[in-house]
């Protein structure tokens, strides 16, 4: 074996295409060191960014990683409709087979995992650690290293456009296809790799979170006066903590009969390949939830606000999301009916499926009785809602159609399952996180987004979104079937496929409409300052400090009394308080999280391209690293009461 | 800095130390669905022999059960080694701790002997989907146990160096959950592994 194991000069791309691709990330990275030597703003970025453990910078940089995702992912989206708009007949437009398969591998990957998942992470770290009123997450540096082990991923499934190959699996790469015989390529343990570095990552953050909630909530804050953002991320890290660990071992499994040649999921030798189909299923029900239900907790925030009314129907809110914790656990073989499980089985799937839409129906009604008589004003953020409300309800509907299993069988595989999902994924979960980016943005930089450029980049994404599905669905019932690269002129399908790529150029747009509303918003900040900290008149405690938040959040730990706290401290009659200073303690800056993900990284890499020795050097980086954090008991700082004081009253002046 | 403050930061410590534990017994339950995965895994597949040996053929069960008394035996040292930690003594510690990772080496080393030698008949992980299933279980729990030795090093090395420090007692505390939680693994894998293994209706 050579020193470089499988990798060779072969591995650079050669067709134009995805040169082009390579090239303009090379020429992008490039661009943005060049700026910051120029800016001399690489200390800054060190001191203030790379090696920070404060959770509303981590936030940050998960929301500018995703943002950058979204780019990739829309791109891909591109150059697929543009392809099936095309290839028909004759023609077979500008993609072959296999970079197509590729192509939409990336897609999905990338816009599951490296955009909804940071942009959920980016939220949560931003949010969650003001609204329980306190200065931290549980464990800071474990959350710096989720961050940094999530943007491994990230570096990794991207450079497999500029050093060998992507899989061309789709996006969950099942067995037999994804196995060394049909993919002998490096693409498959680029996927693996990929996941598996983001995952442990994400599984890591679960634990973070769900500790942060369970143990560090403002004094008074009982798990019955949480605002109901908090009890969906409670929620969501339930699911992460039971589903990534089946991801973990699933992709562990893959990668097992790929290296070492194992049985597990071949089609020879007593392997099951419908096992590792029903394990991914079984994390990757609950996944879908896992990005719904933070979603759901953002709109729980947005229309109690912009209605200036209190939720409504809060007890039934909570229950809505426990019932559906559990149920995303008892839904998995939906996605694939067509096993042949025996009619029992997939019946009570069925049933299953269909019960899981109740509490979904409940917190939509909610939300709309929140809203019924209330003074609603039309910001950016409730009309993300509104849109969410409209496509999420067909999405809906089109799922509990396919949640029959009769049904199931004719969709199954069709472009209307594709158009099912996205209207959920999109309509629902980004939607939601675009509403929660617009809600928070003045509470993290102290200056709102300019709203007639976001309610513009709104109109475009709704209707492009409209533009590029409702064709699908068309599509879906007249037996076209996903992953198409090619298809004969008679089938008479060109026409959908024009006007869907239409739609998805809409939704580019719209999204360089958003880009235009963060620039602009930036230049003229000035005219959009919150220098209150209650950007909108808000009810929880993330409005209770000021905006931006400072280091410490809270100079002095708020006590809660209600549920809507904030409402409630503005609204009583008693007069506030004199502050009472005391010590605190905030965690040291470090770069060791970094380097922990940077090995992990290399591990990777070396692991894809089988260089042993290299794999070795990076597992021995991480563990150094490690143990180095873990021999220092020296992590903390401390304010003491008179400092705070200082800062305090400067900040308030 | 006042004496009310420093035993507030007193408790603060205390507080800090339950939410360590507490977020570690997480991740141990992140750990146990892991298992609970291979185990799944083993039960669909321990059937899929593919013409080769099945569990009936290969499991020496005398040997299992001195590598099942061996584990358990270093569970019970780590314990009686935390309870010198509660009464401060330091050399009780180290030497129970020592005691602990010898046990925790000979297991993995007989381990390994079981493997190497499984290997050798030509039943390696590579022969059926049972036997890719049977090495990946056991052998996870084998990393597990490994990491459990290095870690059991580098905790020694800090007390002789810092002593019985917050932080020290704080993931010596760790360790023993991490340790206990691979005996009870053990003894799943004991149970449905090789005792429903060998067990012919």
């Amino acid at each position: 074996m050579s020193l470089l194991g499988k990798l060779s000069l072969q591995a650079i791309p050669h067709d134009p295409i995805t040169l082009g691709g390579a090239v303009s990330m090379v020429v992008g990275v490039i661009g943005i060191m060049a700026a910051l030597t120029y800016f001399k703003k690489w200390k800054w970025l060190w001191r203030e960014w790379l090696t920070s453990v404060d959770p509303k910078k981590i936030g940050v940089m998960y929301i500018a990683v995703a943002t950058v995702m979204l780019l990739r992912g829309i791109g891909d989206a591109l150059l697929m409709r543009g392809q099936q708009a095309v290839s028909v007949g004759a023609s077979h437009g500008y993609l072959n087979s296999d970079h197509f398969q590729q192509i939409f591998s990336a897609h999905g990957t990338i816009m599951i995992f490296f955009v909804a998942m940071g942009f959920m992470f980016g939220l949560i770290n931003l949010i969650v650690p003001l609204q329980i009123g306190n200065r931290d997450v549980a464990f800071p540096f474990l959350n710096a290293a989720s961050f940094w082990l999530f943007a491994s991923g990230m570096v990794l499934i991207n450079l497999s456009l500029m050093v060998g190959e992507f899989s061309a699996a789709g996006w969950l790469a099942y067995p037999p296809l994804s196995e060394l015989k049909y993919s002998p390529g490096v693409g498959v343990d680029y996927w693996i790799w990929a996941l598996q570095i983001g995952g442990v990552g994400s599984l890591l953050s679960g634990v973070n979170f769900l500790v942060t909630i369970l143990k560090m909530r403002a004094p008074g804050m009982t798990l019955m006066k949480m605002p109901v953002f908090l009890w969906s991320v409670l929620g969501a890290m339930v699911l992460v903590i039971f589903a990534f660990p089946i991801l973990t071992a699933t992709l562990a499994l893959l990668f097992l009969d790929r290296s070492l040649g194992m049985h597990f999921f071949t089609s020879d030798f007593g392997g099951n390949p419908m096992m590792y189909v029903n394990l991914i299923w079984a994390w990757g029900h609950p996944e879908v939830y896992i990005l719904i239900l933070p979603a759901f907790g953002i709109f729980s925030e947005v229309v109690p606000t912009f209605s200036r009314k209190r939720l409504f129907g809060y007890t039934s809110m909570v229950w809505a999301i426990w019932a559906i914790v559990f149920l995303s656990f008892i839904v998995w073989l939906h996605h694939f009916f067509t096993m042949g499980a025996g009619a029992d089985v997939n019946a009570f799937f069925g049933i299953m499926t269909m019960i899981i839409s109740i509490p979904t129906g409940v917190k939509v009604f909610n939300w709309l009785f929140t809203m019924y008589r209330g003074r609603i004003s039309f910001t950016t953020p409730m009309l993300w809602f509104l849109g969410f409300v409209c496509t999420f309800t067909i999405g809906g509907m089109a799922g509990v159609l396919m949640a029959l299993p009769p049904a199931d069988f004719q969709l199954h595989n069709s472009l209307f399952l594709v158009a099912h999902f996205h209207t959920m994924i999109v309509g629902g979960v980004l939607f939601g996180y675009f509403a929660g980016v617009s809600y928070w943005f003045p509470k993290v930089f102290g200056f709102k987004l300019n709203e007639p450029l976001g309610k513009i980049a709104f109109w475009f994404w709704t209707i492009g979104f409209a533009v590029a599905f409702i064709p699908l669905y068309i599509l879906g019932l007249m037996g076209a079937t996903r992953r198409l690269d090619h298809y004969d002129a008679s089938m008479g399908w060109q026409w959908l496929f024009i006007i869907a790529a239409v739609g998805v150029a809409l939704v580019f747009v719209g999204i360089s409409f958003q880009i235009l509303q963060l620039i602009v918003s930036i230049v003229q900040r000035k005219h959009n300052l919150d220098t209150t900290g209650d950007a909108w008149g808000g009810r929880t405690l993330e409005w209770a400090t000021t905006s931006p938040p400072p280091l410490y959040n809270f100079a002095v730990i708020p006590e809660v009394h209600e549920r809507d706290a904030f409402w409630e401290m503005k609204h009583s009659k008693t007069a506030a308080k004199k502050p009472i200073y005391e010590d605190i303690e905030m965690p040291k800056n470090t770069p060791l999280a970094m380097y922990i993900a940077a090995c992990a990284f290399i591990f990777g890499f070396a692991t894809i391209w089988h260089i042993l020795w290299l794999a070795v050097l990076g597992l021995l980086g991480v563990i150094t690293c490690i143990i180095i954090r873990v021999s220092d008991d020296n992590t903390e700082y401390v304010i003491t009461a008179a400092e705070l004081q200082k800062m305090d009253e400067a900040a308030k002046a | 800095m006042s004496h009310t403050t420093i035993a507030e930061l007193a408790h603060e410590h205390q507080v800090a130390d339950d939410k360590t534990a507490f977020g570690f017994w997480v991740y141990l339950m992140t750990d146990c669905i892991l298992f609970a995965t291979l185990f799944a895994t083993y039960a669909v597949l321990h059937n899929n022999t593919y013409g080769g040996p099945s569990s009936h053929d290969i499991f020496d069960m005398p040997f299992v059960l001195r590598e099942t008394l061996v584990l358990l035996t270093s569970s019970f040292t780590c314990g009686l080694g935390m309870l010198a930690l509660h009464r401060g003594n330091k050399t009780g510690l180290k030497v129970w701790f020592t005691i602990t990772f010898l046990l925790g080496l000979t297991f993995l080393g007989m381990e390994l002997n079981e493997f190497h030698h499984l290997a050798t008949e030509g039943n390696s992980w590579r022969r059926s989907g049972f036997l890719s299933s049977y090495f990946t279980l056991v052998g996870t729990h084998g990393l597990h146990i490994a990491t459990g030795l290095l870690w059991t090093i580098v905790l020694m090395i800090q007390v002789s160096r810092q002593g019985l420090t917050r932080g020290i007692t704080r993931r010596l505390t760790l360790f023993s959950m991490f340790w206990h939680f691979l005996d009870i693994v053990w003894i799943f894998i004991f149970t449905i592994v090789y005792l429903m293994g060998v067990i012919t209706i």
